[in-house]
């Protein structure tokens, strides 16, 4: 380890002393014809292997080992920080819309700058703060609203004039801007340096780092890493962690048991200029001009620029090495529009002599964010990647959360966005990458509006009731490659185009969806609900029951025909999955989660179930199609459809019962709606799914049925103080904080996952609580409308983020729902939260900058209930999903 | 002096022609679909002649292109002259026999050749009478050789150049009684033209060529890129063949003096060529010729001056060298086009161009900046200009005019420069022939439905 520690410095010091070392290419795969030999060779076993030697790789190593884990070997095919990292430009940026990904960037920004001085290693950083500028108003919000989350981060950051942003960058042409953010914090870094630097502390924590060795696949046994193959020998190991970034999905299809990691590589270019006549200081600050997909940062005396074109250019499709990295071509023509608009920005720059026009992959997700986390396939199977071109922000962050959750067998944040589990196989097919991210790299600089939906990649799984849907107006969002229905544009209503109607403001489909909630409040309506995951669990004897007991808080030995809402804890009793059991008979049980919850939970209980072939797990998501019927006058409904009567004497509320609607026969009704509103879902057989409809709209019409869609959906539940997972309630988030209690069984004679740090917190009270706001002075017309990560001031001080919102047509007033927590005046410290605190607080909402007043309430309204039939029915307990 | 873009395209179109093979019952049924051509003079007058024309009596479609030298008189002529030769040459016996009659009888002649010209493409009203004359002799002798059998395309072709050559010499040696006629043919005579014609009828190309200029195919491969395929070769001292023959046509005592400084004799560029008797007629007869010619050929050094070396005439033939191909359905368009062209442009980026331009999909050579100091100003002016032309291919609605922007315009990037083209076009005559030779060039369009 030792003497690869000094070829590494060594390595690094010529690199520092020529310029060019860009241009300075050895990294191959074919390892045979290089005269250099390999220093040591491969151990026969580890505890962890890692695989890949950029940032991504480097930083997990360090993490580990800073964590104490010393058996690391870390494999490279070619050589260190060669591959994406080395053409990396450099830049650590804090300035990230969606929290998690804040945090990693500015842990990273952390980690870099001290980096020199903890490895000796010159990383290059300089702290040259950047500016994102604005070209338009609704870019200018979109802006505020990160800086709103910076600050409450204690990041500083200041929204400024366009007259602002050129007396820090003199050559900002700032005619066409309205105004800009500036992060004085914000960094610059050599990034392969910084690479080298990470990997040169994990060896001297006792890391070995193998560079010319690639790995061919991971051998899995019993569902267990057990080793891996490489061109040099076999590593028996207990963890695998594949960075391999852009060929991170090629390798994971390697092995027998392939570990689906949905990423795709794009070409990506940037521009190396030769020094200006007067050469850029290197302290000037990073310029990022998102309406001109374009960012400039100095380099060397000259420029460093790139951006994200709308016309990306996917590549390594059919798999590796058709091409090397380095062997891309430069190509003008597809750059020209960002060099148009780099010019447009800077016409200062025009006499610049070029260098070198950069063609580097970059790796992107299906869904823009990157992806971590441990296999649902294969335990001990850790990836990392995917960095969607921040590779250097995220890279440190990322590193510190993975080496967190192999460790501690969870990370210190929720990272449920970036969870590799938040994908499944049905992501994986290489067409489906191909289109996304095509759609996905231009979006890196599309202003993030609420609501969006992506464009590509649709129309894969589908209600059977699809096209009828379509033809009735409906419009579509996905999730999880599921089609759902957002609402349904009545035939003489235009709607906007789709980039027309991207607002921060009221949308354009206000009144469409609060004609689809005064329906499902007074008459009755339909929402296809096919796309939750459905799970049947079933054992010859007592199995089932006993292990769900074990692994769900709330008792679940309730009669045949009861649904129960229960929350499945993990160890420190935050939700993992938020679901409806129902006990179909005495040793079968029928699960509803969330749609995306499909790989999670599926993962989660087959981890943890008995090795016990008498005990079933069935994903059944496929076989139902479910409707859901909403509204006081759906049990009129199904008792003519099924001439049983359904009146709550008969079918009481949080009921399942198998009968026939229409013709067909073994239909699962439940008496849940998941918006608080009475009503029943249908879990239909997909053979009868058009025959049920079609019987449940004919005989609904004299009721005024009508189909709605999932707004109606989720204004109603937010508005009834429903959480849902994945939105407001997620790993970390208890029973307890979210006043949930009540779905907790606490003494249900027997241990369950979560029950001892559920009754530490009854014992000694929580550190946030899930708070309902509803916002006092918004004009809901004319106001900018709350999205979610919005700061929460309590007395003038933040005291947490909103996790959803919606505007509730029967208040006729916004609904955030968020965590309030009570961070101590002095010290920052986390305190418990009482109602108390809660109820004696005046509070605000930050949206983008301006702040509303807003009521906090720790229960539903009661009154809402106009419609009350059955007296204590209604599900007053929260769950919902979307 | 700088030419704004719309003066530059009003230089650029001031000769082109396009023709459309007209449609029958919505169906275009010929394989050709049609042709553009253009012309863009160096010399003052242009030396360059083209023409194109369809055959009436039989099937197909002639077009050429005739690259004149020591002035454009011959090409003029050829221009003129050389279709009706071929289309004669093709005639079966019937037909010629019918048009003596008709010519015997006075009556109305039956039509050879519809022209498809431009209004700069002259004829000579005064020659006429005379050319018919020839002509006339030469059907008669036709009908008199009468061998029954089917006129092979490939012979008509050779008859007909060797047998206007023959005319225009045999028309000088006897002289004209009208002095203007007299000096007239002795000016066609003594000036030179090379020919490209090509024959189209139906799938069966024929290319007759004589001299250096070029016929190239365009062919589309089966990725959509373009290659070009010579349906010719140049007569010049590139041409190895070229050069062998004329060595084998003399005795070996000549075999340094042939060839010199590249060219015939030390001075003719092409091998083969329509006129040139300087380098056809005995030292007796171009004396005696001159001598009893007008004053003005007396007074003429060119004409006076006898070629060194000159032993054993004739050095030069205008018998063509003829290529038939069958066209296939890859094969998309024929560009005729004088030694203009092929000096500024290779063919293959002539296939891509025309090729691109015709279906209208662009793949253009990537920039490289490689070792060139480029700054970024200028490459995103490049850029621009790239982007704008795909856009603006179309302000040309003729492919040789297209053609020609870019022989005359492109930079060393392979893009239409447009200060580049503005300074090459706004040259002052004298000047002018030495940056650029004329440029014909005709581009003839198949038809893939019925190929």
């Amino acid at each position: 380890a030792a003497r690869m520690l000094l070829r590494l410095l060594s390595d690094i010091q010529w690199r520092a002393a020529n310029p060019k070392w860009r241009r300075m290419t050895s990294s191959r795969r074919s390892t045979s014809t290089t005269a250099e030999p390999h220093p040591v060779s491969l151990p026969a076993q580890a505890q962890v292997v890692i695989c890949g030697g950029g940032i991504t790789g480097t930083s997990v190593a360090y993490h580990l080992s800073k964590m104490g884990w010393k058996d690391i070997v870390l494999l490279e095919q070619g050589r260190l920080a060669a591959g994406t990292t080395r053409f990396c430009a450099g830049i650590v940026s804090t300035a990230r819309p969606v929290s998690i990904e804040l945090k990693m960037a500015h842990y990273s920004n952390k980690l870099y700058e001290q980096l020199e001085q903890e490895t000796g290693v010159p990383t290059g950083y300089t702290k040259t703060g950047s500016i994102s500028l604005a070209q338009t108003r609704d870019r200018l919000i979109s802006l505020k609203r990160i800086a709103s989350s910076l600050n409450v981060m204690g990041i500083p950051c200041e929204i400024i004039t366009p007259k602002q942003a050129v007396e820090l960058h003199p050559l900002i042409n700032i005619h066409d801007l309205v105004g800009a953010m500036y992060v004085p914090e914000d960094a610059l870094v050599t990034s392969a340096n910084v690479s080298l630097a990470l990997a040169t502390a994990a060896s001297q924590n006792g890391v070995q780092i193998h560079e010319r060795t690639s790995v061919s696949h991971v051998t899995v046994q019993k569902g267990h890493v057990t080793g891996v193959e490489t061109d040099r020998g076999r590593i028996e190991c207990q963890y695998f962690v594949n960075c391999a970034g852009q060929w991170a999905y090629e390798l994971g299809h390697s092995g027998e048991e392939p570990v689906h990691i949905p990423l795709h590589a794009c070409e990506h270019f940037y521009l190396l200029t030769h020094p200006l006549a007067e050469p850029l200081s290197s302290s000037l600050p990073t310029v990022v001009d998102p309406d001109g997909r374009i960012y400039i940062r100095n380099w060397q005396g000259g420029i460093l620029s790139g951006g994200f074109e709308k016309n990306p250019k996917p590549l390594f499709t059919e798999g590796r090495n058709q091409l090397e990295i380095h062997n891309l071509q430069e190509d003008w023509d597809h750059f020209g529009p960002l060099l148009g608009a780099i010019l447009r920005r800077m016409p200062g720059l025009e006499a610049l002599q070029i260098m070198q026009l950069v063609n580097c992959p970059e790796s992107f997700t299906p869904d823009m964010r990157c992806i971590m986390g441990e296999s649902p396939t294969a335990r001990g199977y850790f990836v990392l990647a995917g960095m969607n071109s921040a590779g250097i922000s995220y890279g440190g962050g990322a590193g510190k959360y993975l080496a967190e959750w192999m460790v501690n067998g969870y990370p210190s944040e929720n990272v449920w966005s970036l969870d590799l589990k938040r994908f499944g196989t049905l992501q994986s097919s290489r067409t489906f990458l191909r289109h996304r991210v095509m759609e996905v790299m231009p979006l890196m600089c599309d202003l993030k509006v609420p609501r969006w939906d992506f464009q590509t990649g649709r129309q894969l799984r589908t209600s059977p009731l699809y096209d009828r849907l379509d033809a009735q107006g409906a419009r579509w969002m996905e999730k999880h490659g599921f089609e759902r229905v957002k609402y349904f544009v009545p035939p003489e209503k235009d709607l906007l185009d789709l980039d027309l109607s991207k607002t921060f403001y009221k949308p354009d489909w206000f009144d469409i969806v609060g004609a689809e909630v005064k329906c499902c409040k007074e008459a009755v309506c339909v929402i296809d609900m096919s796309s939750f995951t459905k799970f049947e669990i079933s054992s010859t004897g007592d199995q089932a029951l006993e292990s769900l007991q074990y692994l769900f808080s709330n008792d679940l030995d309730v009669p045949v025909g009861h649904v129960v809402h229960t929350g499945m804890l993990n160890e420190k009793g935050g939700y993992e999955n938020d679901c409806s059991i129902a006990r179909l008979s005495k040793r079968s049980f029928f699960m509803i989660s969330p749609t995306d919850q499909q790989v999670h939970c599926w993962a989660w209980l087959k981890n943890r179930l008995p090795d016990d072939s008498n005990l079933i797990l069935e994903d059944v998501t496929w076989k139902y199609t479910a409707l859901n019927l909403i509204g006081p006058r759906a049990v009129d409904v199904l008792s003519e459809l099924s001439y049983a009567p359904m009146t709550a004497e008969h079918f009481p509320s949080l009921f399942c019962k198998e009968m026939s609607v229409g013709y067909a026969n073994g239909i699962r009704v439940m008496s849940i709606t998941h918006t608080g509103e009475p009503g029943f879902v249908l879990y239909i057989p997909i053979e009868y799914a058009l025959h049920v409809y079609n019987e449940v709209m004919n005989m609904g019409q004299k009721y005024g049925i009508r189909n709605a869609g999932y707004y109606a959906l989720r204004s109603l539940r937010i508005e009834k103080f429903f959480a849902f997972w994945g939105q407001d309630l997620d790993a970390f988030t208890t029973p307890m904080e979210c006043g949930r209690e009540f779905q907790v069984k606490l003494e249900k004679g027997m241990e369950f996952v979560g029950q001892e740090a559920l009754l530490e917190q009854k014992q000694n009270g929580v550190y946030k609580r899930f708070t309902m706001f509803i916002l006092e002075d918004h004009d809901t017309d004319m106001d900018l409308w709350p999205w979610w990560g919005e700061p929460i001031f309590r007395n003038g001080r933040y005291v947490g983020k909103t996790t959803s919102s919606a505007y509730s047509y029967t208040l006729e007033r916004h609904v955030c729902l968020g965590f309030v927590h009570n961070f101590d005046e002095k010290t920052g410290e986390e305190l418990v939260v009482t109602t108390d605190f809660i109820n004696q607080g005046e509070y605000e909402i930050d949206i983008a900058g301006q702040r509303f007043q807003a009521k906090a309430r720790l229960y539903p309204f009661s009154n809402l209930f106009t419609h009350r039939r059955r007296k204590d029915e209604v599900e007053l307990s929260g769950y919902q999903r979307e | 002096f700088y030419l704004t873009p719309p003066q530059v395209n009003s230089i650029l179109k001031a000769n082109e022609y396009s023709f459309k093979v007209p449609e029958f019952d919505g169906k275009n049924i010929s394989s050709v679909l049609g042709f553009d051509s253009n012309q863009l003079p160096a010399n003052a007058p242009i030396e360059d002649r083209r023409s194109a024309a369809t055959c009436l009596q039989t099937r197909g479609m002639l077009l050429g292109v005739f690259d004149g030298h020591a002035g454009c008189a011959c090409a003029q002529a050829v221009s003129e002259r050389l279709f009706y030769y071929i289309a004669v040459s093709l005639l079966p016996h019937e037909t010629l026999l019918e048009i003596e009659n008709a010519v015997e009888s006075g009556r109305a002649l039956l039509p050879i050749l519809q022209w498809h010209k431009h209004p700069n493409d002259y004829f000579s009203k005064e020659a006429s009478k005379l050319y018919f004359n020839s002509l006339r002799t030469y059907w008669q002798e036709l009908i008199d050789l009468n061998s029954g059998e089917t006129t092979d395309v490939r012979e008509a072709l050779i008859n007909a150049f060797k047998r206007l050559d023959n005319d225009i010499s045999l028309e000088a040696q006897v002289g004209d009684p009208n002095s203007f006629l007299n000096y007239l043919v002795l000016r066609v005579a003594f000036s030179g033209a090379t020919a490209c014609v090509a024959h189209v009828d139906g799938v069966d190309l024929h290319i007759a060529n004589t001299g250096d200029s070029r016929a190239m195919l365009g062919v589309q491969e089966e990725d959509g890129s373009w290659s070009a395929v010579n349906l010719s070769y140049d007569h010049n001292a590139q041409n190895e063949h070229e050069v062998e023959r004329v060595k084998m046509e003399h005795p070996k005592s000549e075999e340094k003096s042939l060839v010199k400084q590249d060219r015939l004799l030390g001075l003719l560029m092409p091998f083969r060529a329509f006129g040139d008797v300087k380098f056809k007629w005995s030292i007796e007869l171009q004396k005696r010729v001159i001598e009893s010619g007008p004053d003005q050929m007396n007074d003429n050094e060119y004409t006076k001056f006898i070629p060194p070396n000159y032993h054993t005439p004739p050095y030069l033939t205008a018998e063509p060298e003829v290529i038939h191909h069958k066209l296939r359905p890859q094969d998309k368009f024929l560009v005729l086009a004088t030694d203009g062209l092929w000096e500024t442009m290779h063919r293959q980026d002539v296939a891509r161009i025309v090729g691109e331009y015709l279906t209208g999909v662009h793949h253009e050579q990537p920039i490289a900046v490689g070792g060139y100091k480029v700054t970024l100003g200028q490459m995103h002016g490049l850029l621009t200009e790239r982007r704008a032309r795909i856009s603006s291919v179309f302000e040309d609605q003729n492919a040789a005019t297209h053609l020609i922007r870019h022989a005359v315009g492109n930079n060393e990037f392979g893009t239409v420069d447009h200060e580049r083209l503005s300074k090459m076009l706004s040259l002052p005559e004298e000047l002018a022939r030495m940056y650029r030779d004329d440029i014909t060039i005709i581009v003839v369009q198949f038809n893939s439905h019925v190929i």
